[in-house]
Formats: structure tokens, C-alpha cells, sequence
């Protein structure tokens, strides 16, 4: 645990000291904020139920690329260096570099989503919002976030550089996201498997509404277990290289 | 303090360390020496517990580095070739987390960090960014991170690489120094460069130790495994029967015949190039070259010596990292 928390540590550290972790951060609150009042708010009078849906539903995809994007250097990164040395040959086992790169990393995306909540605050000038909707609308948002960037430390564990890990990523990303659309041609019984691996449509849809499953939270919670487990065989695969 | 047996490590098809075997003893000052792609980079990241042997056994400290390899890491500093440096960090905080990672207490870290600093003399650029720091200040940080935790055992791969002349002695200065708190193992491919500081050498050629002991152990082996090839004008077996009958001479191995040109091989029990020259004029024959012929040993650790490295051919085996 002890050395989990200090890789973690050094992680955000790095994100927080880092131009380029400014920089993400910067894009993705400027990314949130025009989808918020071009998309979400609109020209048109929607209900403030509907707005704070909408917000969700464009901050996911921003959120989503973000993570991508924070997670490529995590492990591609120390590879390319040549750090990775220093911690593969420190009395540190792979899950704890795994977990620790990972918890870094997340800390720094659940900041940048908690960063954009002044935006549905804004509703409350003209409407009134559900507590309850925010709370599971961001929940969502970080269970989402955090999937997505687990799929992302493996793939930054895969990948031999950071370009080719933000690409192996985005495509496990886009297979999960697009299999709510085989589900829609498919029969059953594998309907029903590609509906229940859909990333967004079926799982952070009822975030979005204000409605939390323990079925979504179960799932994105073993998508991110899952992730961090291949992350690590394959770390462990890199010693007898 | 290190056992090795029957290190092997393949990538692949290829063999980058074939059956190695030395030992090391506690204390002892050993140097690594070989050409680029000998396997000495892949034998240290084993030692460090970095990568994983196809076979083998390596002890360390009476631990076995491939089932105890957790264990074992605490015990070792290694510095890679290429110095595992955050740039984004300061000295100070990198070396604080590398002590930390080694295990080392929180509440001890201040003290540990000033004495690494001390000994490499990084004081002055303790709240330094790394990024902004010069090659030879890098090369410093990477070595205060490999002793800040105090291991036994020191692995150092090529800490001079890249140094300028003066960064150079400095930094042999430094390792000199810590000699006698630790066991250490320095890689180099200048045999000048650890010759001066290595009580032992290994050397390692196409992923195989072709010999050890100290520098001047080496040179009597190679004076021992001494050959000579000899190359003479006139009839080949008379030639054979005459070397045969020089005192000193153990065999001789005809090479190549052309026209009436032919080479020998000698092998010899010494120096005996006078005694050859002598009979085979006397015999008649023109002799058109007489020299020492130069053994695998001889030519890597005449290339060593002198630093021909740059120019050394390509190594069928790259040591791969």
C-alpha cells in the first residue's frame, strides 16, 4: 500500500507539475464549457432536468478522450525514458506500479471532471436541479472516466510508445462503445451480451437521468479491475522479454 | 555475495548470454568488461532482478534473484545505462521517492538524501529541476539514486558513458570512493576506465565470459594462449617438418597454400619468433611474415585497451534492453 501511495503521489505530481497536464486539463474545461452552452443549454427552452442530462451526456465524451489521453504516458512513457528501469528493479511488485500509475492518473481526472461542476451549478439561476441527479450524473462520469482510463493503462502497458498506446486504447474504447449497435442486430442471446458491454448506452445512460444501478456500477468497477489485471500480466510479461 | 550458474538469456531465436558462471565476493570491486552487444547490459538487468533469465540460477546474498527477486531488489543499486531520471522533478524529491521506493522510512529520507548528495556532491542542485541539470549532473543523480537506500550490492552500467574527460576522472574519483561500502559491479567497454578501479575483470564477448581475473592475470593468459602464424615460400611439408623441430613449438597447423606461398598456425609455449626466423632461413626458405596471431581474448582486450570500440565491427548477437 505504502509503495502504491507513493507512485500514486509521484504520478499527480507529475500531471500537476507537467505544462502538458495543465494543457489537457485546459482543453477539456474549454471543451466542457462550449458543449455546456452550445449543446446543453441550447437557444432553445429545455427543461433543467433535460440540460443537466445533456451536460452529461457531452462532458462523457470529453471525459472519454481525456482519459485516453492522461493514460498514454502512464507506462509507454517510462518505456520510451527508460524510467521504468528504476522501478522495475526497486523492491516494488507490478500490481502496485499498475494500481499506483493508475490511481495517479485517476485522482487527476476525477479533479478535472469536479473542476466543470460549476456549470450545472450556473442552472440554478433560471431552474432548479435535482441533488440526487447531480450526484449520480457525476458518479457516472467517474466511473466512466475511470474505465476508460484502465482500458488506457493497458494499453500504455501494450503499446511501445505513447502514439501506438492511445491508438490500441481507442480502439478497445470504440468497441466497447459501438456494441450497444450490434446489439441492435443481432439476436439474442448475443444481443444481450453486446447491449451488457456497452460502454456508454447501456450503463451511463441511467447516470446521465439520475439513476444509479448497482448493475452499472458493478460493471464499470470489473471493466476497470479487468483492465488493471491485464495491465499488470503484461507488465509482468515484459521481465522475460 | 553473487553465484552465478548457467546464465542464459535468449531473445527469441538469438542467445544474448550463453552459460554464464562467475562469483563475486563481498566487498570485491569486479569490472564488466566487453564490446558493445556482448551481453553485458542484459547480464546486469538479470543481476538487478530487471529481467528474467530463460535458465540459470543467480544468488545474491544467499537469495535466489529469480524466486526471491522482491527480497533481493532491496539489496541492489543499479544504475542503467541511461540514468532513470524524471525531469519534471527536483534532485531532492526524485531522490526522496527513489529511497522510498527502496524501502527506506519516511522519517530517515531527509538524512539518506543528504548523504547521497553528499557523496556524489549534489548539494547545490538539490532544489534544481533534473531537466535543466548537465549530462554529468545527470550521470551523478542516477548514481545517488542507485546508493541513497545503502545497498550491499551496486550494479553500475557504463557510469561514465557520455562524460566528458574531466566528468570522467571525477566520476571515477567518485566510485573510487565507494569502495568498501559496498560490493560493486561496473560494466564499461574501456578497459582504461575500469582497469584503474576494479580489483577483478570479467570479460564477456559474444554473450560468453572468455576470461577473467585482474589485469595483469589476463595478460599472461593471452601470453600463454600466445599463437603464430608464419608464412613462407617454398615446399610446404619440408617447412612443417622444420617448424616442427624448433624447441618451444606444441603444433603446427598449415592455414592456406597458395602457389608457393603457405601459411602456418604455431602454437607455442612462449615467445619463440627468433628460434622460428633462425631455422627457416637457415632451412632456405624466404620467410615472408612472422607475427603473433591474434587470439579472440587478445583482440577483444586489445580493442578494450584501446578504445576501439567506435570502430569494432558489428556483434552478431546485440545486447538487447
Amino acid at each position: 500500500m505504502r509503495n502504491v501511495k507513493l507512485i500514486a503521489l509521484r504520478e499527480l505530481g507529475a500531471y500537476l507539475r507537467s505544462m502538458s497536464g495543465y494543457i489537457v486539463a485546459g482543453i477539456f474545461l474549454l471543451a466542457v464549457g462550449i458543449l455546456f452552452h452550445a449543446m446543453a443549454m441550447g437557444d432553445a427552452e429545455r427543461r433543467s432536468a433535460e440540460v443537466l442530462y445533456n451536460f452529461f451526456f457531452f462532458t462523457s465524451g470529453a471525459t472519454m478522450i481525456c482519459s485516453l489521453v492522461l493514460s498514454m504516458r502512464l507506462l509507454a512513457e517510462e518505456k520510451q525514458t527508460g524510467t521504468l528501469v528504476l522501478l522495475a528493479s526497486s523492491p516494488v511488485r507490478d500490481r502496485e506500479i499498475i494500481i499506483g500509475k493508475y490511481l495517479g492518473a485517476l485522482a487527476f481526472l476525477w479533479l478535472m471532471i469536479l473542476a466543470t461542476m460549476y456549470l450545472p451549478l450556473m442552472i440554478l439561476v433560471n431552474g432548479k436541479i435535482s441533488w440526487g441527479h447531480l450526484v449520480s450524473g457525476y458518479l457516472g462520469l467517474m466511473l466512466l472516466g475511470g474505465s476508460t482510463l484502465a482500458i488506457g493503462t493497458f494499453g500504455s502497458a501494450v503499446g511501445k510508445n505513447q502514439v501506438l498506446a492511445i491508438i490500441i486504447s481507442a480502439v478497445l474504447v470504440s468497441v466497447l462503445l459501438m456494441a450497444w449497435m450490434l446489439a441492435r442486430v443481432t439476436e439474442r442471446p448475443f444481443n444481450e451480451f453486446f447491449l451488457s458491454i456497452a460502454l456508454f448506452h447501456k450503463h451511463f445512460t441511467p447516470f446521465g437521468r439520475g439513476v444509479i444501478h448497482l448493475r452499472d456500477i458493478v460493471y464499470y468497477l470489473a471493466l476497470i479491475y479487468f483492465s488493471l489485471f491485464a495491465a499488470t500480466r503484461v507488465l509482468e510479461a515484459r521481465r522475460w522479454r | 555475495m553473487i553465484q552465478v550458474r548457467g546464465l542464459t538469456k535468449y531473445y527469441g531465436e538469438h542467445a544474448a548470454i550463453r552459460d554464464l558462471n562467475f562469483d563475486i565476493a563481498s566487498g570485491e570491486v569486479v569490472g564488466f568488461l566487453g564490446l558493445n552487444g556482448a551481453g553485458k547490459s542484459t547480464t546486469l538487468k538479470i543481476l538487478s532482478c530487471v529481467l528474467l533469465p530463460t535458465s540459470g540460477r543467480v544468488m545474491v546474498d544467499g537469495l535466489n534473484a529469480i524466486d526471491q527477486a522482491h527480497e533481493v531488489r532491496g539489496r541492489i543499486g543499479f544504475l542503467p545505462d541511461i540514468p532513470p531520471l524524471y525531469n519534471e522533478m527536483t534532485v531532492g524529491r526524485y531522490l526522496s521517492f527513489a529511497a522510498q521506493l527502496r524501502g527506506v522510512a519516511a522519517v530517515d529520507t531527509p538524512k539518506r538524501v543528504a548523504e547521497a548528495e553528499e557523496k556524489t556532491t549534489l548539494g547545490e542542485v538539490h532544489d534544481e529541476l533534473i531537466s535543466s541539470l548537465s549530462h554529468g549532473y545527470r550521470q551523478r543523480v542516477g548514481l545517488a539514486q542507485a546508493l541513497v537506500h545503502k545497498p550491499s550490492l551496486l550494479i553500475l552500467d557504463e557510469p561514465t558513458s557520455g562524460l566528458d574527460p574531466v566528468q570522467i576522472v571525477e566520476m571515477r574519483n567518485l566510485i573510487k570512493s565507494l569502495r568498501g561500502e559496498h560490493t560493486l559491479l561496473i560494466s564499461s567497454h574501456f578497459l582504461s576506465e575500469i582497469s584503474q578501479t576494479c580489483d577483478r575483470l570479467l570479460v564477456i564477448q559474444g554473450g560468453e565470459i572468455v576470461a577473467q581475473g585482474t589485469e595483469s592475470e589476463l595478460a599472461q593468459l593471452m601470453e600463454r594462449a600466445g599463437e603464430l602464424d608464419v608464412i613462407v615460400r617454398g615446399d610446404a611439408a619440408r617447412a612443417t617438418l622444420v617448424l616442427q623441430a624448433v624447441p618451444g613449438v606444441v603444433g603446427v597447423q598449415k592455414v592456406a597454400g597458395v602457389d608457393s606461398e603457405v601459411s602456418f598456425r604455431i602454437s607455442s609455449a612462449g615467445d619463440i619468433r627468433p628460434e622460428l626466423a633462425r631455422a627457416l632461413v637457415s632451412a632456405g626458405f624466404d620467410l615472408l611474415q612472422l607475427g603473433r596471431a591474434a587470439s579472440q581474448l587478445e583482440s577483444v582486450f586489445l580493442k578494450l585497451a584501446a578504445g576501439e570500440v567506435g570502430n569494432a565491427p558489428a556483434q552478431p548477437n546485440k545486447d538487447r534492453s
